[in-house]
């Protein structure tokens, strides 16, 4: 299926840069909740289609923007391979552009690395309406600037992602999940003492009274690991990493505004109110509270790391982190010189941005 | 060279002036200016490129580096960092009217923080050392450069450097949390967080690999990785270099990532072998270094995959390191390769390019047919696993032309790679040597685009003028004198 609406899209950005029209980016809108109140026209890509290109013996794969998550990640498995950052979908359709633009990763993560890691080159369209090439589909490449991974989680503020090129990685040959019971303090104290060992851990998540631990490699190399750790296997079909990825654990039932508190993984739990539920060895801590901002960024900022309001609660406020005023001068600074007339999804970030 | 560049910038202050106004705060023997006393900075890794610079100043904390900065802010004076000059690309050749400033002073470890994995840094700490502070807590920081022991992270942050195990660990970008920068109007920001992420855009990723362009890095928070419990590497040697780059693909293909899968034809080998007495096999025409690693268990498996698979490829032997004497052996050759080709001829050249894994062979038959038609040897040592290629070009410096005519094979070979799919630099920047080469990557709206990010940190252009970057004026002259050399590169490219 190949629909390649390059020059439409080019078309409708150059106008609304001449005329000054604010453009909301859109693909699937799986991922529409996230970041502030989006407003503008719409410029949807939902149409723009084109073929994968997937080189498995390369370990890349490059795909429009536009291709569906699942279509790749099936046709990635057909070679046993994966995208190891595990990128959560959010609701059916998702695609990689959006993927790419939020910059989610799930729980292989700490170990494997985030989106931006595998991110190899873009082709983007800029706040002028430039067709741009970034990087490319080699493993290596330092010239000019990485602009493909600046674009990896700018959702849509410095350019109109266009086509992606991702490294993906072999699937493990065996994964083995282990829960124990343990607290929160405990939990985070054996994780972090297990990941600064030379074993084959793969994920780490704690509820409040169990961590969750995944092995992945060979199936010698994982049992042995297994013994070493102890606890009970999960099984499979738990499907707890998927649940956990795409929040339909039940943890994330809820109205309550849900907080996406990152820290130094290590980081004792926090004195914070609400109900939370650790990842990533605890350096992403979910948690569901109706405490005021400010107060909860103060104590976060403490510990060298940051709050978004990932879902709910006012999404016209403070939604991400306010950035300190040298930060926040060069994130203007590095709008303009992308989108001079500031109408690539404005507003989604921070209001000035 | 740049000259055009530098010389739109219009200082306001003397070199007496300036050297005055840095004494106030800094010790008088932080502030060189005597030739005899920069002459030593003349020139970073790549030779060829030499400028005595104007003056060279060695601040030895982050707020000497702001007021410096601040004072070249202010006076219009061109700044170019410096860490270890062991640079490939001529990043940190000097400028004749701007400061050239040394980082090699911030040298302290500042943590190691067990617990979260991570040590926090001073630019100017060695790349080795940070792996030997680590390592009483069994941990050690991944990439490794093959100048480890003398580069520094700094220099690794701004060149977004790779090493033999990237491979498997990732370049500096995959393995950084942190960066503390002085902007050029003297502000210190702070980059990333000691979490996994941090809100806004990827500065991270941003200023990893901006060659000193964007700001002084003056601390860095790197990842720190458990050491494996066991690393075993297998030597494969071949009879011809298309069936070596073929076990390349083979070994990737396979879905096994090696901690290392490096590569060095004959005319490496020997220049290694009798430099450092490896052990390898002489009279074949490439090896291949695969190192495993992981728990006991795993590597046991993994070897036995892999020697099924090198053989099946055409090895003509295959071995396996006896013990850990013999592994570091093997990889002492590979990391003391460009030294020991240095002593087989006057000169060499180091080329960068990265290519995809499937062509190698292809690639490097095509390198050795215009060795041939440039009567310049090439020696191959490189990171096979990654695609990414070293063709190093021997030559005399003192024989007329000769320089001339490896520059123009070494911009031949990096054309063939962006023809193949590649790109011109894997890891050692574009630099004042390659700055012709980024017209051949990208268009002139490509390079507008990186102008303007430049300028989003740095409009008026002090920092590092004249590189990674080139000028429309530029490429247009390069254009120009490559019709007039005979027809233009790769007509066939959509892009040029
Ligand atoms: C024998 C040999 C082997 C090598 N092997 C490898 C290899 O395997 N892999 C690889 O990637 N490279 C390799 N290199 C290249 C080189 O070692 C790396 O590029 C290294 O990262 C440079 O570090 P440095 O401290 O010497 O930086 P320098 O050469 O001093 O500077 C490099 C660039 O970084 C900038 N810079 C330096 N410090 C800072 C700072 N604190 N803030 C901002 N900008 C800064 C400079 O302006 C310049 O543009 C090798 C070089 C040699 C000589």
């Amino acid at each position: 299926m190949s629909n390649d609406l390059t020059s439409e899209l080019q078309q409708q950005i150059s106008e609304a840069y001449a005329q000054g029209t604010p453009l909301q980016i859109a693909g699937a809108g799986t991922k529409a909740f996230y970041g502030r109140t989006p407003h503008g026209e719409p410029l949807s890509r939902g149409a723009h289609r084109g073929r994968n290109k997937y080189s498995p013996n390369e370990h890349v794969n490059s795909a429009p923007s536009c291709t569906p998550l699942a279509e790749i990640e099936a046709e990635l498995a057909t070679h046993n391979q994966m995208l190891a950052f595990e990128p959560p979908h959010f609701g059916a359709g998702a695609t990689l552009g959006g993927t790419v633009a939020c910059g989610f990763s799930g729980p292989r993560r700490p170990y494997a690395g985030a989106a931006r890691d595998f991110v190899l080159g873009t082709k983007i369209l800029n706040g002028k309406g430039e067709l741009l090439r970034f990087g490319g589909e080699v493993m290596k490449n330092v010239a000019g600037y990485d602009v493909a991974r600046l674009m990896t989680g700018a959702m849509g503020a410095l350019g109109v992602l266009l086509e992606v090129s991702l490294k993906v990685l072999p699937r493990p040959a065996v994964e083995v999940t282990l829960r124990k019971d343990l607290d929160e303090s405990r939990a985070l104290k054996a994780m972090n003492r297990w990941s600064g060992l030379p074993l084959p851990l793969s994920a780490a998540a704690c509820d409040g009274e169990h961590m969750f631990i995944r092995l992945s490699g060979s199936t010698k190399g994982v049992k042995a690991a297994g013994q070493k750790i102890g606890g009970d296997v999960l099984a499979e079909d738990e499907q707890i990493w998927e649940r956990l990825r795409e929040h339909r654990h039940g943890f994330f039932e809820s109205a309550t505004p849900l907080w996406r508190v990152s820290v130094a993984p290590g980081t004792a739990p926090l004195a914070l109110r609400g109900k939370s539920l650790l990842e990533w060895n605890g350096a992403l801590r979910w948690l569901k509270s109706t405490d005021d901002a400010t107060s909860m960024r103060t104590l976060v900022e403490r510990h060298g790391g940051h709050a978004t309001l990932f879902r709910g609660g006012d999404r016209d406020g403070q939604v991400f982190h306010p950035l300190p005023p040298g930060l926040m001068q060069i994130h203007e600074n590095l709008k303009r010189a992308f989108d001079p007339a500031c109408i690539l999804n404005p507003g989604r970030w921070y209001t000035q941005l | 060279m740049q000259q055009s560049e530098q010389e739109t910038i219009a200082r306001r202050i003397s070199r007496e002036e300036l050297v005055r106004e840095l004494r106030r705060f800094l010790r008088d023997d932080a502030v060189l200016y005597a030739a005899e006393d920069t002459r030593p900075y003349e020139c970073d890794g790549l030779s060829a490129y030499r400028r005595v610079p104007w003056l060279v100043v060695l601040p030895e904390t982050t707020a000497q580096v702001q007021r410096i900065a601040r004072l070249c802010f202010e006076n219009n004076v061109p700044l170019v960092a410096r860490g270890a000059g062991t640079g490939l690309s001529g990043g940190a050749l000097p400028l004749e009217n701007g400061i050239l400033l040394n980082l090699a002073r911030l040298s302290g470890v500042l943590e190691i923080d067990p617990l979260n994995r991570t040590a926090r840094v001073e630019p100017g700490v060695r790349n080795l050392a940070i792996s030997e502070a680590a390592a009483p807590q069994g941990l050690y920081y991944a990439p490794d450069p093959s100048s480890q022991i003398a580069c520094t992270i700094g220099g690794n942050v701004a060149e977004n450097s790779g090493g033999v195990h990237c491979l498997k660990y990732g370049l500096t970008v995959h393995n950084i949390l942190q960066l503390k920068v002085v902007t050029i109007e003297g502000e210190l920001l702070t980059i990333g967080s000691s979490a996994l992420d941090s809100p806004g855009f990827d500065l991270l990723a941003l200023m990893t690999g901006s060659e000193g362009m964007l700001g002084i890095i003056v601390e860095i928070t790197v990842k720190l990785l458990p050491q494996p419990e066991r690393a075993q590497v297998v030597m494969a040697a071949f009879g011809d270099v298309t069936s070596a780059g073929a076990a390349v693909a083979e070994i990737i293909g396979a879905g096994i990532i090696p901690a290392g899968l490096e590569m060095m034809d004959n005319l490496a080998i020997r220049a290694a072998e009798d430099f450092v007495h490896a052990g390898y096999p002489v009279d074949v025409a490439a090896i291949l270094l695969c190192e495993l690693d992981g728990t006991n268990d795993e590597v046991s498996e993994q070897i036995l995959l892999v020697r099924d698979l090198l053989l099946q490829a055409g090895a003509t032997e295959v071995r396996t390191a006896r013990d850990e004497q013999e592994r570091l052996r093997f990889w002492q050759g590979r990391k003391a390769a460009f030294p020991a080709v240095g002593r087989i001829a006057p000169d060499y050249y180091c080329m960068d390019g990265t290519i995809p894994r499937g062509r190698l062979a292809e690639v490097l038959n095509r390198i050795a047919e215009m060795s041939r038609e440039y009567e310049l040897p090439v020696a191959n040592v490189f990171h096979a696993g990654d695609g990414n290629l070293h063709p190093l070009i021997l030559y005399d410096a003192n024989t007329p032309g000769e320089l001339e005519r490896t520059e123009e094979l070494g911009g031949k070979i990096l054309e063939l790679c962006v023809e193949v799919g590649g790109t011109i630099t894997g890891e050692h920047g574009v630099g004042v040597e390659k700055i012709n080469q980024m017209c051949v990557q990208f268009n002139e709206q490509e390079l507008q685009q990186f102008h303007a990010l430049k300028s989003a940190f740095d409009a008026r252009g002090l920092l590092n003028p004249g590189k990674a970057i080139p000028t429309l004026a530029r490429c247009a002259e390069f254009g120009a004198m490559h019709v007039h050399h005979g027809k233009l590169p790769h007509p066939e490219l959509e892009r040029f």
